[in-house]
């Protein structure tokens, strides 16, 4: 919103004041200003009022004319004009020599043979308005030779305000509001408009008018007859075009410039296509033409303004093409109106058009402004059209009011609330100024809050401190470090693991952790032929690529790998994020926060780098847990699996997880020849894992005694199973088992286990060590295993 | 003095000076002083001698020994010092200038910064919560003073699902459940609840090299008695000259949340001109950064707390921005979209 210091100081005197800075304390205290602030009628100088004396053709050109223009120095001047509008007697701005118009200096120039002193200006060229139809006409009683700027509100200064900042305040929609919070901040009285007195046309007849809907919360009108003023005064239009509104006519001008002022929309009815006013809703659709020429869907919630039964405009947000003012409206009704914000915020965004009107309807703007609104506007009209007569008395509906706010608090509230010292004479003088009663008692304050404060903003003790702390200035508080006792600060286990986990994924293994989406990737995982699968879906995605919500990141890591598969030979990613695993039995989301790990290697065998995700997977148990991994074998719930080596992850007896291989197809789909591995951990699941306490075992002082075998594993038979073989015999002395060599051909897979026994009493005997080993021997015989060089 | 003593001793002179390797000189000593060495002969040979002879003799031949074993010992250091220099010779210079191997892995800078983020606030006492993406309405918006029909939920275009549970807009979804959860302890023993909670937040909107739909805010407060506005600026000052490690000047200005009461829009002196105006901060030496405020009355009392007892201020540092003005990111699509090319930039930062 574009605001005029002109118009501000309207209302508020504040001469002296260095009006840049009293932008910039509005800023800080009030809502944003845009960095950009425009100095009006800085460009132009040395452009007075001027008449047109004489008018000639030229005689080289069908278009210019030959002048005589009487600029007030006592001579005529000879100029040559293009515009079309040229005529004898028109006064128009003129720019003398030596004027300045942006850079342009003005100086005697040769057109076409002839000598021009000077030139006739348009609205657009000297920056007045946009229209640029011929030259300015001035029909107002002013000396020739008077400088505009003497007359005219030329300069000012126009600075804008960000909409969004004001959402929360529809009493700063207006001109007069935002006067207010500067007469607040510079400490200076704000002043009344002007407004015609209404009572006295009480004995007049009223306007047929009744709201039938209660989204309408007040509804005041008044008719006024015999209007013959068609174009605005120049200082109206000056407002209204540098305010960013053009200049349409005066009855339409004067209602843009109430809405400008004093923040409330209105509407001028011809009076002619508007006897009985009523505010409703209708059941049935139907399609409704507005002024702009457009036709609209209008639907049953939608609240319209009626004559009788037919729409006239849809209320709150745009009049109807058939009941707008036209050239020959001489007597119009006039609508000065309170709709419910709601309402209109939605039929704004269901018919997607949004209106100056609407705008300030959707901030819930304060009914108690209809009627003042509608005096302010016949002081304005009777003023620049002494010929309009009211023909109605007010008509006023006032459906719904705000029930009053009366808030109380005390000193020690603010005190407590700011965290310094703001005195009750500061209180009381800033609440004052911003339109609040306040009654002070000592140390206590009874306020009532203004009724253009109430609809939305101002109704609690907090509310108040905004008030004061704002205008006292944030700048301006004492900055103080609270006080409060000392605990201990714990974190959560969880929190704790994932830092970890990620350290050592990144620092030991080289890893690259990424983020990903929460929703299934449908168009990359159909490259993949990886199906999203049935999940919990979004009810409003707008792009059909992200509807589902999924569940495992691997899908997701599997199209980020293929993304990555020309970054290097070898690379592995993984995030912590969170997928959804359907619906629980209260219809809610079981959201679980996933540790996915995917590697991938165009140089490493399948084997060896599913060997290397579960020391990966072993890696973060024993790091972190302390803990070892069990794996057991499962069958796949997921197309995209390989059937064989997927396996579920086991620690501390739960199972946190998966690791496994993906589906060939897919695993091509990814790169031909790449390898792929992937595991998913559930990081609560694990985090919830004991963490196993470190147990300090003395070395022996005795010698230990190594013994190796060599075994030859028959199909079928896992490591868990040799595990088995010596899991309960000698265990006191046996220290540690190794795999050392591993040795696979087409018919055999050997491998060779070191034993180290030890005693912390004394030294072993080779005897006893055999004797164990002979158990295990006679164990793993009886598995299938054969013992090389036995 | 015996002549085969005297041939000895020259002979032993020669045979050394001719030596160059220390197996060489290990045999000579073997051959004159080992066991059967002819130094360890001549001894043997003295029985035959007479008695008068026998005395002078063994003490030649001692000193011969003696002579024998120095000369040696000298020799073999002079070897293996000579060994040692052409060990040192033959070491090859290495090239150090060539390329480092590297297979450092790497963090995401979300990660990175949400680290600096949480040192600075474990620092001061804060705890750091998780909380769930797919959140209710209740949580999202209700609890947090943005009721039905509130204009706020249309500036905050949310995803909602299909079960009528939403991936929540603002991380504040987690407010109601770091207030009941950290309530009790305020109330019963003074406690205050400070609590940062970062997390990922949803907007159903459009993507481009600004907006995502995916991005991390942290949001943090802190409640107790008589926690005060002059508290909240000082806190933020203190944290973000930390986040930013330099002297930050903060401004406020009001600025409308729901959720807090009064509300603010803080700026920060631009970190580029220090307040001096430049084109990154539109000359105007400021910089928005993030939205704060005095945690709102109802909130409070929604989480469970009496607004009476006890004030609080809440606060919300966009991560995603942070990362994207430190590390210069200028697509803001870069971090969601798992390129390694961009991603593995990100070493340790600490």
């Amino acid at each position: 919103m574009f605001l005029s210091m002109n118009w501000i100081c309207d209302f508020v005197d504040l001469e002296g004041l260095d009006k840049l800075d009293l932008i910039h304390r509005f800023s800080l205290s009030t809502a944003e200003v845009e960095n950009e602030i425009f100095f009006k009628g800085s460009d132009i100088s040395g452009i007075v009022v001027a008449e047109i004396k004489l008018v000639e053709e030229h005689p080289q050109s069908r278009k210019l004319h030959l002048l005589k223009v009487d600029a007030g120095d006592g001579q005529l001047t000879d100029v040559v004009c293009g515009a079309k509008n040229v005529r004898v007697g028109l006064k128009t701005a003129f720019a003398k020599i030596g004027a300045k118009i942006g850079d342009i200096t003005i100086a005697p120039r040769e057109l076409a043979g002839y000598t021009s002193y000077g030139m006739c200006c348009g609205e657009s060229e000297i920056g007045l308005s946009d229209d640029n139809s011929g030259i300015m006409e001035i029909t107002d009683d002013i000396p020739n030779g008077t400088d505009i700027k003497s007359v005219y509100d030329v300069d000012d200064i126009i600075f804008e305000v960000d909409n969004k900042s004001l959402t929360n305040r529809p009493d700063l929609w207006g001109h007069y509001g935002i006067a207010r919070e500067f007469a607040a901040i510079a400490g200076r009285p704000l002043k009344a408009p002007e407004i015609d007195d209404l009572t006295v046309y009480d004995g007049l007849p009223k306007v047929d008018l009744k709201i039938e809907d209660k989204l309408c919360k007040r509804y005041s009108s008044i008719k006024v007859e015999n209007i013959s003023r068609n174009v605005s005064p120049v200082n109206i239009r000056i407002r209204l075009y540098y305010c960013g509104m053009r200049a349409i006519n005066f009855l339409a001008d004067l209602t843009n410039y109430l809405m400008l002022e004093m923040g409330q929309p209105m509407h001028a009815f011809d009076a002619r296509k508007v006897e009985k006013i009523r505010v409703k809703r209708f059941a049935d659709p139907f399609t409704f033409k507005t002024l702009d020429g457009v036709e609209r869907n209008i639907d049953e919630n939608t609240l319209m303004i009626c004559n009788g039964d037919i729409p006239v405009a849809i209320a709150g947000i745009m009049g109807g093409l058939d009941s707008e003012i036209v050239d020959d409206t001489t007597t119009l009704a006039l609508e000065s109106a309170n709709f419910d914000a709601a309402s209109v915020r939605k039929s704004t965004v269901r018919l997607s058009h949004r209106t100056d009107a609407s705008m300030r309807y959707e901030k819930s703007l304060d009914p108690e402004m209809t009627v003042p609104a509608i005096g302010r506007f016949l002081y304005l009209l009777k003023k620049y059209d002494s010929g309009a007569r009211v023909v109605s008395a007010l008509t006023d509906e006032y459906a719904e009011k705000f029930p009053p706010v009366t808030l109380e608090f005390d000193q020690a509230y603010v005190d407590k609330y700011t965290g310094i010292k703001i005195d009750g004479d500061t209180i009381v003088n800033t609440l004052s100024a911003l339109g609040f009663e306040v009654q002070r008692n000592g140390e206590h304050f009874k306020v009532n809050v203004p009724s253009w404060r109430i609809t939305k903003d101002v109704t609690m003790k907090a509310d108040i401190i905004e008030e004061i702390t704002r205008i006292y200035g944030y700048d301006n508080f004492e900055i103080n470090t609270a006080l409060s006792p000392l605990y201990p600060v714990r974190m959560s286990e969880v929190k704790t693991d994932e830092e970890k986990i990620k350290d050592l994924l990144v620092k030991r293994f080289g890893l690259h952790e990424v983020h990903s989406y929460v929703w299934a990737y449908n168009d990359e995982q159909k490259a993949l032929g990886i199906p999203v699968e049935y999940n919990v879906r979004l009810a409003n995605a707008t792009n059909p690529n992200i509807e589902t919500l999924r569940n495992s990141i691997i899908p997701t890591q599997l199209c980020q790998i293929k993304t990555n598969v020309s970054y290097a030979p070898e690379f592995g990613i993984f995030e912590i994020g969170r997928v959804i695993n359907g619906l629980d039995e209260n219809n809610l989301c079981i959201e679980n926060k996933m540790l996915a790990v995917t590697l991938f290697s165009k140089t490493t065998s399948l084997k060896d780098l599913y060997f290397k995700m579960r020391d990966i997977l072993a890696a973060i148990a024993d790091d972190v847990k302390h803990s070892e991994l069990e794996f057991v074998k499962t069958e796949p719930t997921h197309s995209y699996v390989h059937p064989v080596n997927l396996n579920r992850i086991i620690l501390d007896g739960k199972d946190i997880g998966v690791i496994g291989i993906p589906h060939p197809t897919v695993a091509k789909a990814v790169d031909k020849k790449g390898s792929i591995v992937f595991a998913e951990i559930d990081i609560n699941q694990f985090a919830s894992a004991k963490t196993q306490p470190i147990e300090y075992d003395e070395p022996s002082k005795y010698p230990a005694i190594e013994y190796d075998l060599s075994m030859d594993i028959p199909q079928g038979v896992y490591f868990s199973n040799l595990r088995e073989c010596w899991k309960n015999d000698g265990t006191e002395l046996l220290q540690s088992v190794s795999v050392i060599d591993t040795y696979d051909t087409e018919d055999i897979h050997r491998i060779t286990v070191r034993f180290v026994f030890s005693s912390n009493e004394r030294t072993l005997s080779s005897a006893e060590v055999q004797e164990i080993i002979n158990i295990i021997a006679a164990n793993l015989a009886g598995i299938g295993v054969t013992i090389a060089g036995i | 003095m015996d002549d085969r003593i005297l041939r000895l001793k020259e002979e032993i002179e020669s045979k050394l000076s001719g030596i160059s390797e220390l197996g060489e000189l290990d045999q000579l000593r073997v051959s004159y002083l080992g066991k059967k060495g002819s130094i360890t002969a001549l001894l043997k040979g003295m029985k035959e001698l007479a008695a008068e002879q026998k005395k002078a003799f063994g003490a030649d031949v001692n000193k011969l020994k003696e002579f024998a074993a120095e000369q040696i010992e000298a020799k073999t250091a002079e070897l293996k010092k000579k060994q040692t220099e052409l060990e040192i010779a033959a070491m090859p210079v290495f090239d150090i200038s060539s390329p480092a191997y590297k297979d450092t892995g790497s963090y995401h800078p979300i990660t990175l910064v949400q680290r600096q983020c949480e040192a600075i606030f474990k620092s001061m006492g804060f705890t750091v919560e998780d909380y769930a993406e797919v959140v209710t309405d209740y949580e999202c918006f209700e609890a947090v003073n943005i009721p039905k029909h509130h204009p706020a939920r249309d500036m905050q275009d949310t995803y909602y699902l299909e079960n009528g549970q939403l991936l929540k807009s603002q991380t504040s979804a987690a407010q109601n459940a770091i207030l009941r959860k950290y309530g009790p302890a305020l109330i019963k023993n003074g406690t205050p609840i400070k609590a940062i909670f970062p997390g990922r937040c949803f907007r159903n909107e459009a993507t481009d090299a600004c907006h995502e739909n995916t991005f991390f805010q942290m949001e943090g407060m802190m409640v107790g008695r008589d926690i005060s506005i002059s508290n909240l600026i000082y806190f933020m000052k203190t944290m973000l000259s930390e986040v930013f490690r330099k002297d930050i000047r903060v401004r406020l200005r009001p600025g409308f949340f729901p959720f807090v009461e009064p509300g603010f829009e803080l700026d920060i002196s631009c970190l580029i001109c220090g307040g001096a105006g430049c084109p990154s901060c539109k000359h105007s030496g400021w910089l928005e950064l993030c939205p704060c405020g005095m945690i709102h009355p109802n909130v409070l009392r929604e989480g469970g707390i009496d607004p009476d007892e006890y004030t609080g201020f809440a606060f919300d540092l966009g991560l995603t921005r942070l990362a994207m003005m430190k590390y210069g990111i200028k697509d803001i699509r870069d971090l969601n979209s798992g390129n390694l090319k961009s991603l593995s930039q990100f070493t340790d930062d600490e």
